[in-house]
């Protein structure tokens, strides 16, 4: 968060609707783990997500980072297609969990990530770190450690799918 | 069904405590513990609807959260001195298998 | 249509059992911290996934569902975080991943139990 950058108008202008989407999603949160219909708990409830959108307001965490909606109509198919690469790394980790240390060859190497904003690397790299078989171990400007089971996986990063399809998640 | 998967799920967790017993570094007692705790979610998830109590969730949703939080909480104190890896330690694990 | 929810979610379980017994073995078996890591990703990505996901096919009202949902997401967004905060640790304490060439060496005998 780059708190001397984002103005106060910048501020204002993310504010409201985060503020709704926050409130949102708390309230939807309280209500599938209390599930009470009763008034007076009810009324306990929404006063308990005013304090926390306050504390939230105070902390200075509700903004396009913490509650990225710009990003809800593109995400979905992103997950779609997150999950298929994830079935498909976690059957080539199995398989060599069960062919014995012989087969893998760890790698530690350095990427780079084309993404703009800190939103988009952070997505990338929890992307990577889902993945079966590769994990991010640091991330320096734009630059990522990745520690990889087998030596293709790092292969297959540099060729870029996953860094293309996340640059243009975040358009 | 329910009940296989509950003894696999306890097998795996015993697998799990055994690396975090015999884990020649410090971060392999520290992942194995944290394995065990997500594994431990699914076991009281599972056990829930072993035993018709779905209620088990909340507790399983806590856990997560807790598991979680425990894990950022021991690694905040990876500056002391306890973490460093001393290079006895660093040797046995890139030449324990000679 | 109940007996096939109960035969895919039967399935759904076996193959979430194995992939968790899978990643067990793992977690024993390869050589160092960087690569259990791996290991231990499994377990928490589909093998966590799909033995929720037989649960979720076979609970009883729509309350229980929701729950075992905020239960997977939860685990998906918060083991990533977990494991890179660890290995950023290790990395950074000078624990050294063994490379390609260590690896050859070693063989293919399970790591010391």
């Amino acid at each position: 968060m780059n708190d001397d950058k984002s103005t106060l108008e910048e501020r204002a202008k993310y504010l409201p609707s985060h503020t709704i989407s926050l409130s949102v999603t708390l309230s939807l949160f309280w209500w599938i783990n209390s599930n009470y219909g009763n008034l007076l708990l009810l009324s306990l409830g929404a006063s308990s997500i005013l304090l926390v959108i306050y504390i939230a307001y105070r902390m200075n965490v509700i903004d396009h980072e913490s509650q990225p909606i710009h990003l809800s109509i593109k995400i979905p198919g992103y997950l779609l297609w997150l999950t298929k690469e994830i079935v498909l790394a976690n059957i080539s980790v199995v398989k060599h969990i069960w062919l014995g240390n012989s087969s893998i060859s760890p790698t530690l190497e350095t990427i780079d990530a084309s993404q703009h904003t800190d939103l988009g690397k952070v997505i990338y790299a929890n992307s990577i770190t889902l993945t079966p078989g590769t994990v991010t171990v640091d991330l320096v400007d734009d630059r990522m450690t990745i520690h990889a089971l087998i030596k293709e996986n790092i292969d297959t990063l540099r060729v870029g799918e996953m860094d293309r399809r996340v640059t243009e998640l975040e358009k | 069904m329910l009940a296989a998967a509950t003894i696999a799920i306890l097998v795996v967790m015993l697998l799990a405590i055994t690396r975090c017993i015999v884990g020649p570094t410090l971060y392999d007692r520290i992942l194995a513990f944290n394995m065990f705790g997500t594994k431990t979610v699914l076991l009281i998830s599972v056990l829930g609807f072993l035993m018709g109590r779905p209620e088990f969730l909340d507790i399983a949703l806590v856990y997560a959260l807790i598991n979680f939080i425990s894990v950022i909480g021991v690694l905040r104190f990876s500056d002391s001195a306890e973490f460093k890896v001393t290079p006895y330690e660093r040797q046995s694990t890139k030449e324990g298998e000679e | 249509m109940n007996l096939f929810l109960e035969i895919s979610s039967g399935i759904c379980l076996l193959v979430g059992c194995f992939l968790c017994f899978s990643g067990g073995i793992g977690i024993l078996r390869f050589p160092d911290f960087y690569t259990r890591m791996h290991a231990v990703s499994i377990t928490d990505t589909l093998g966590a996934g799909l033995v929720l996901l037989g649960l979720m096919l076979q609970s009883p009202d729509g309350l229980v569902l929701i729950k075992l949902i905020l239960i997977l997401l939860f685990t998906l967004f918060i083991n990533p975080s977990a494991s890179h905060a660890l290995a950023k640790a290790a990395l950074h304490n000078g624990l050294l991943p063994r490379e390609d060439k260590g690896a050859n060496k070693g063989g293919d005998k399970p790591s010391k139990l």
